[in-house]
């Protein structure tokens, strides 16, 4: 435990910044509202990133265990139900239980299959939802109230829900990062590199592949019930597949193989969409080669962006000192 | 005694090819099996078959007296198969120790363990550690290895199979590319490993093959054309003809 905090400075970092935000006088809910969208797209990026990273599985259907969560929440809105001892974890379960039936089609497969397959079940689920005429339609659900605790009703405060928000992405970094050096994750990151070797040793991937999308879906599934507090309404748009790539995006921005790199990801491309829509109503246009050029000068991401300009300084200082 | 390995009328064909015709062969429990043939007999093809790699056209795969042929590679690696492959297999961004103790956990109790850092756990370390020492690799346990030598990786492979702890190894071309010290070395280790284990070695350098085995097998087009020990070998009129050059012999 010590050892995983004195290697993980840099995370640690992250999380504090976000913890003196509001400390710091941003308390605005416009400002708060951003932030707390983009760590909960931060938990389902994180989530997206043990995949991508420690398993090789590059899921374009993540968006779909988000939206699952989500809807949960307005399924059991419109029951009448905003428990929160039974929303989150219906919404955790189902999601689940979403990722562990597609993993064990997809995982039968590999490389673009894989991509495909994750694709085609996420658009079933988006077309699902979209005929879903109870909870709206293409419309979507507006929620009747943020989720309960015991009928408290924590999730109305903005700093208690920043710090919900905080807390849960940490825990979510924390977690994923003790699976990645677990002995199951040392199985699915040599499998990842070499599945002959894995397989020659007598251990064969598919289990461990499936228990990592299994949980990499709950996490995503609790980001959906985050998101669908967050926003107060659920529709469609949550699970459309351009939202599963955008994970992907932020997984990749952030810099594959530094799990918290997703965060720092869903932060940038919260905040950049939210500067860029402002400048331009064709930001979008923007976005694309900006991406390109992050992946291209930012071979470690932006988690890798320290180590790179720590590098570089040296180099500079070496160079004077000639 | 009772054979641990036994292949039984073993075929394959990839097309029109047929790269294994027919090979029935037996490892006694302890001893090393040499199979040697020019390039393209069939060699590693047939040990993707023992392996479970590769499914055979026909024939059958006895192992303990078990017929394991239609188990794949990692139901028989727990069976106590381990191998080498002709072309390096390793885990390159783990470092040494890591690839070694991946084996030993693989053997050891369960890899759904969620919680506790691997790489601290000294069960795995300490006999992964044993492993790379009895290979000669000791002084490299940190060394990611992505970047050791091709020597090393093939003293890597070896201490990956050793630590598996198996009842047989398929050695496929160990030495291939090992400069000479490091092939004194591993035949040095090969040796000091006959009687712990029974070894199935395909090997090109003969001087190392007929030092080292008990028996041979001579392969050529997917076909057993000899069998026996290394004088029977040597002296065998249609090996020296098809396979063997009389300077090798000398
Ligand atoms: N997967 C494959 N598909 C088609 N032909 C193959 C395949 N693998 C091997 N071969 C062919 O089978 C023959 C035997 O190959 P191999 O077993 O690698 O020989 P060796 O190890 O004795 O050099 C070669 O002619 C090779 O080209
Ligand atoms: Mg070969």
């Amino acid at each position: 435990m010590t050892a995983l905090l004195r290697r993980q400075a840099l995370p640690l970092a992250l999380l504090l910044a976000l913890a003196l935000v509001p400390v710091l006088g941003v308390q605005d809910g416009f400002s708060l509202g951003l932030l707390a969208r983009a760590m909960i797209l931060g938990i389902a990026a994180t989530s997206l990133s043990l995949l991508v990273g420690g398993a090789g599985l590059a899921s374009l259907g993540h968006a779909a265990a988000l939206g699952i969560g989500a809807y949960a929440v307005a399924t059991l809105d419109l029951l009448g139900i905003t428990e929160g001892a039974v929303v989150f974890p219906a919404a955790i379960l189902a999601a689940a239980l979403y990722a562990l039936l597609t993993g064990l089609v997809s995982l039968r497969t590999g490389g673009v299959h894989f991509i495909m397959i994750t694709l085609a079940f996420g658009q079933m689920v988006y077309f699902a939802t979209s005929s879903l005429s109870a909870l709206g339609g293409d419309d979507g659900y507006t929620l009747y109230g943020r989720t309960e605790f015991l009928g408290a009703r924590l999730l109305e405060g903005r700093l208690p829900f920043h710090y919900l928000c905080l807390g849960l992405a940490a825990a979510t970094w924390l977690f994923c990062s003790m699976l990645l050096e677990s002995r199951f994750g040392r199985v699915l990151r040599a499998a990842k590199e070499e599945p002959m070797r894995v397989r020659a040793l007598g251990l064969s991937p598919y289990p461990y592949r499936l228990v990592a999308m299994t949980i990499a879906g709950a996490l995503a599934g609790l980001a959906g019930a985050l998101m669908a507090n967050a926003m107060e309404f659920v529709s469609p748009a949550i699970l459309s597949w351009p939202r599963s790539a955008d994970l992907l995006f932020m997984v990749i921005l952030g810099g594959v193989g530094h799990l918290h790199g997703a965060l720092l990801g869903a932060l940038a491309l919260v905040l950049a969409e939210e500067v860029l829509s402002h400048l331009w109503d064709h930001w979008r246009l923007l976005f694309g080669p900006l991406l390109i050029l992050a992946v291209i000068f930012l071979r470690g991401g932006l988690a890798g962006l320290p180590a790179l300009l720590a590098q570089k300084l040296v180099q500079t200082l070496d160079r004077r000192a000639r | 005694m009772a054979p641990l390995l036994e292949l039984r009328g073993l075929s394959k064909s990839f097309g029109a090819l047929a790269v294994t015709r027919g090979v029935s062969l037996a490892v006694a429990p302890g001893e090393i099996h040499a199979v040697i043939g020019p390039n393209g007999a069939g060699k590693t093809t047939l040990i993707h078959q023992i392996s479970g790699t590769l499914r055979p056209d026909a024939g059958q795969v006895l192992f303990r007296g078990q017929d394991v042929t239609a188990l794949d590679l990692p139901a028989r690696a727990r069976l106590g198969l381990a191998r080498s492959f002709q072309i390096t297999c390793i885990i390159p961004g783990f470092t040494a120790l890591a690839n070694v103790a991946l084996a030993v956990q693989a053997r050891s109790g369960s890899s759904f363990r969620f919680f506790r850092r691997a790489e601290a756990e000294e069960a795995l370390n300490a006999p992964a550690r044993a492993a790379l020492e009895r290979v000669g690799l000791g002084h490299r346990a940190g060394a990611v290895a992505g970047t050791l030598s091709h020597g090393e990786k093939r003293q890597l492979e070896l201490a990956i199979a050793l630590a598996s702890a198996p009842s047989l190894l398929l050695l496929d071309e160990p030495l291939a590319g090992a400069g000479p010290e490091e092939t004194a070395r591993l035949v040095a280790l090969l040796r000091a490993l006959r009687g712990d284990y029974a070894i199935l070695l395909v090997e090109h350098d003969m001087q190392a093959v007929f030092a080292l085995a008990d028996r041979i097998s001579v392969l050529v087009y997917g076909q057993l054309i000899a069998s026996g020990t290394p004088e029977e070998i040597r002296a065998h009129p249609e090996v020296r003809a098809a396979y063997l050059g009389e300077d090798e012999l000398a």
